[in-house]
């Protein structure tokens, strides 16, 4: 029999500075990172560099864990803030950059080619309201409605609200695609 | 979960790619990178954390905090795209730092907090960009902002200001003892060793997922950290040795010849008033709940073990050193406990400082009769100061002569400095010994109390002369770090390991009979064998133990010979002796792997009231499950 180190054991020695800890841990977890990444953002190169973003500054973070939540669901939390962080900066940006030269138009001019390349499944993704998104993300990651609701800092039966509202939505989309 | 949403499901599992394996690797690479980087940056906030708050980092933060969103875009969007360069990784630290929730939603400080790194192309563009850039120095924390072209995203340089070791820690160790040819060197000197700390690193390694490092495990702290059970002295002796010889269970054609030495325990009530000066690391690298949190509870163990005469005094170091408690008698425990209690971490590491005041504390609490020992706790970083292990070495050998013992406690991984910590105890007639869970504090300073605090014989040495007519070849298994020169056995100002009450001190040796088939060394053509001895004696080897009484400045020695039968089996001890070498990847070992350890210890495991052995079997497990990886 195969004994591992559970994620929790691994984080806390990282966070105290153990290097091959981290690096286990990392490689262990790097691709439900880009997973969960991918379905919040919906798009893969949206995901890649979330996922960049977050490796960058996970060290950092990590510092502060504390084994009060379990590693996987601190990774989600800190994962989530992270995709709306991204999101919340893109449409600042997007403001800050009406009017702003042309170098800044061009680049949000390829952004709207790539958007126009998204399947249905990624369209319909994001068409959903980002709370929504948020939640069914994580449910569909096998993640509890309980443990969604931690990670999201909301209560159970919101997430459980949240997913019949996705299902209203995605049906309603359906319809209109099939019409 | 409904049928739409498990198609959503499928539909999703299906679209999600897998993540590019370049950008993966590189990620991961970046990741790491982050995390030595921090590492090595730890030690710069503890250096500088006694500098007055309002600095230029702080002016940082304010200035992030009293900036509002709207303030910041209006005033210039290029400020808005957060043009904030960090070279640090520090970022954590310069910015107001929210709880373990990170990215919360505050307009620009979490943009800079979470300190992403901009996709290849990004880089590109900013360099092009005109930019301020502005430096600004607080201790070793060097931050560079400026105001570079309209992007959200940041970079972390590909080289870190400085280059820093990712980990800190420093081993102890020596290569593996060599076979040594009977008629060669017949004689094999060395000092006992009553530490353990090898055993609760390697502990701790494993649990942690990890194989340790190699030059992490000392044999010989492995196999003594267990009891074993060996025969009490009688008559008043210090301690009773006794001396097996077993099949080895690696080699058929070889013996281990197994001295086990049991320290007298003395009436507990009989024993000597104590007196105690912890010495504890305040340090801000011990504020970690492995760290000053687990000390505080390990001397809260401790104190309800001593007696009202005995008498406790705190020092503690950091920035600078101070007494936090006079001494104190142990009856005030209340006392004690509160200044305990009050201890926090924070400030630089001068282990010397503090060293120096506990000894002229524990001088000044010494009266006739008293045992005075200075119990050092520390995660092993000694920074400031007399740094270098030898200076440190020489200043405790010096301190020794005094009468003070010292005991060294290790706490926490990342920067523990294995090398300096036996360097201390090994000169401070102590004990070193590695804290990492309450169990074992109890292990340490309750269950064995009084052999960490009450020496019975200082200055053991082992010489073992073995028989060339009865032993071809000999290998001593760990004491690496622990071996004497042959001469040095009689030369009683060379200073050797202590005992203390009730410690059992284990030697292992693999012995190859003459004309075994497992001889490694071919005979030599232009000098004949077996010149050592017409006294064609069937012994095995003669032993040779010298030690002092406390205090003593003259050795008692006492002889023995070992005779050459086989006395016994391999018992819990070969199975302990034999994991710490496949740890340390030796070659003695052929085949025997660690399935054969966890075998050969189940089998041997014996009573084991407080669950050490078993402990030790799972470690086995655990390491065989990460060496097939």
């Amino acid at each position: 029999m195969l004994m591992k180190t559970d994620d929790d054991t691994l984080a806390l020695a990282a966070a105290q500075g153990d290097a091959v800890a981290f690096a286990t841990l990392i490689e262990r977890q790097y691709d439900r990172l880009f997973r969960l990444c991918f379905r919040l953002t919906g798009s893969r190169a949206e995901a890649e560099d979330l996922t960049q973003d977050i490796c960058a500054a996970l060290p950092a973070k990590l510092r502060g864990f504390r084994a009060e939540a379990s590693f996987t669901t601190w990774l989600y939390r800190l994962c989530v803030n992270a995709a709306h962080d991204r999101r919340r900066r893109a449409a600042t940006h997007a403001k800050a950059a009406s009017g702003w030269g042309a170098w800044e138009i061009n680049r949000r001019a390829a952004n709207e080619d790539t958007e126009e390349a998204r399947d249905w499944l990624e369209q319909a993704m994001r068409a959903l309201p980002s709370d929504l998104r948020d939640t069914l993300a994580l449910v569909l990651d096998d993640v509890t409605h309980a443990q969604a609701g931690d990670i999201l800092g909301v209560s159970e039966g919101t997430i459980s609200w949240r997913i019949s509202q996705a299902k209203k939505h995605l049906s309603a989309l359906r319809k209109e695609d099939t019409a | 979960m409904t049928d739409d949403l498990n198609d959503l499901k499928k539909l999703l599992d299906q679209a999600t790619p897998a993540p590019d394996p370049a950008r993966r690797a590189e990620n991961i690479a970046l990741a790491q990178k982050n995390f030595a980087d921090l590492q090595g940056s730890r030690d710069g906030p503890r250096l500088t954390s006694d500098r007055p708050q309002k600095g230029l980092t702080s002016g940082v933060r304010n200035m992030l905090n009293t900036l509002t969103s709207r303030a910041g875009l209006t005033a210039s969007t290029a400020i808005v795209a957060v043009g904030l360069v960090f070279l640090s990784p520090l970022g954590d630290d310069i910015l107001p730092r929210g709880a373990e929730v990170a990215f919360e939603p505050a307009a620009l400080s979490d943009v800079a907090e979470q300190a992403p790194v901009s996709r290849k192309s990004v880089p590109q563009a900013l360099e092009a960009a005109p930019a301020v850039q502005m430096e600004m120095v607080s201790g070793d924390v060097a931050v560079t902002a400026g105001t570079p072209a309209p992007s959200a995203s940041m970079v972390v340089p590909d080289a870190p200001l400085e280059q820093l070791q990712p980990n800190a820690e420093s081993f102890a160790n020596a290569d593996s003892n060599p076979v040594h040819v009977t008629t060669e060197t017949p004689v094999s000197t060395f000092s006992i060793d009553v530490d353990t700390a090898s055993y609760a690193f390697v502990r701790n390694a494993l649990t942690n997922g990890q194989m340790p490092p190699q030059d992490a495990v000392r044999v010989e702290e492995m196999i003594n950290y267990f009891p074993y059970d060996y025969p009490a002295p009688t008559d008043g002796a210090a301690f009773q040795p006794s001396v097996t010889l077993a099949q080895t269970p690696w080699n058929p054609d070889t013996q281990l010849l197994h001295i086990g030495i049991q320290g007298a325990l003395p009436e507990l009530a009989d024993r000597p008033p104590l007196n105690l000066v912890f010495l504890i690391d305040t340090s801000g690298s011990m504020n970690q709940p492995n760290k000053l949190p687990l000390l505080k509870q390990s001397f809260r163990l401790m104190l309800g073990q001593l007696r009202p005469q005995d008498e406790v005094s705190i020092v503690t170091y950091a920035g600078s050193a101070g007494q936090v408690l006079a001494p104190t008698p142990a009856s005030e425990r209340g006392t004690i406990l509160s200044a305990l209690d009050a201890l926090g971490a924070g400030g630089a590491t001068a282990g010397q400082a503090g060293l120096q005041q506990a000894y002229a504390t524990a001088a000044a609490m010494a009266d006739e009769g008293e045992v005075s020992r200075v119990i050092l706790a520390t995660d092993g970083d000694f920074n400031v100061g007399l740094s270098d292990p030898q200076a440190l070495k020489d200043y405790i050998a010096d301190k020794r002569d005094s009468g003070t013992y010292l005991s060294v406690l290790g706490f926490g991984r990342g920067n523990l400095d294995d090398a300096t910590m036996q360097a201390l105890a090994q000169n401070g007639n102590g004990q070193a010994a590695y804290i990492d869970t309450l169990s074992e504090a109890q292990k340490v300073l309750v269950d064995q109390l009084s052999g960490a605090l009450f020496p019975i014989a200082d200055d053991v040495k082992i010489q073992v002369e073995f028989n060339p007519a009865t032993v071809a070849e000999y290998r001593l298994i760990g004491y690496e770090t622990r071996a004497l020169k042959r001469e040095d056995f009689n030369n009683d100002k060379v200073d050797a390991g202590d005992i203390g009450a009730g410690h059992q001190v284990t030697a292992i040796y693999e012995v190859t009979p003459t004309g075994s088939p497992a001889i490694l060394n071919d005979d030599l053509r232009y000098s004949t064998g077996t010149t050592a001895s017409d006294r064609t004696s069937d012994e095995l080897a003669f032993l040779r133990m010298r030690y002092k009484a406390p205090g003593a400045a003259d050795s008692t020695l006492i002889e023995t010979p070992v005779s050459a039968d086989i006395t016994d089996t391999a018992g819990f001890a070969s199975a302990i002796a034999g994991f710490g070498q496949l740890l340390r990847g030796s070659s003695y070992l052929g085949n025997w792997s660690f399935a054969d350890a966890i075998a050969l210890a189940t089998e041997t495991k014996g009573s084991d009231p407080f669950g050490y052995r078993a402990e030790a079997i799972t470690l086995m497990r655990l390491a065989q499950s990460l060496s097939a990886q």
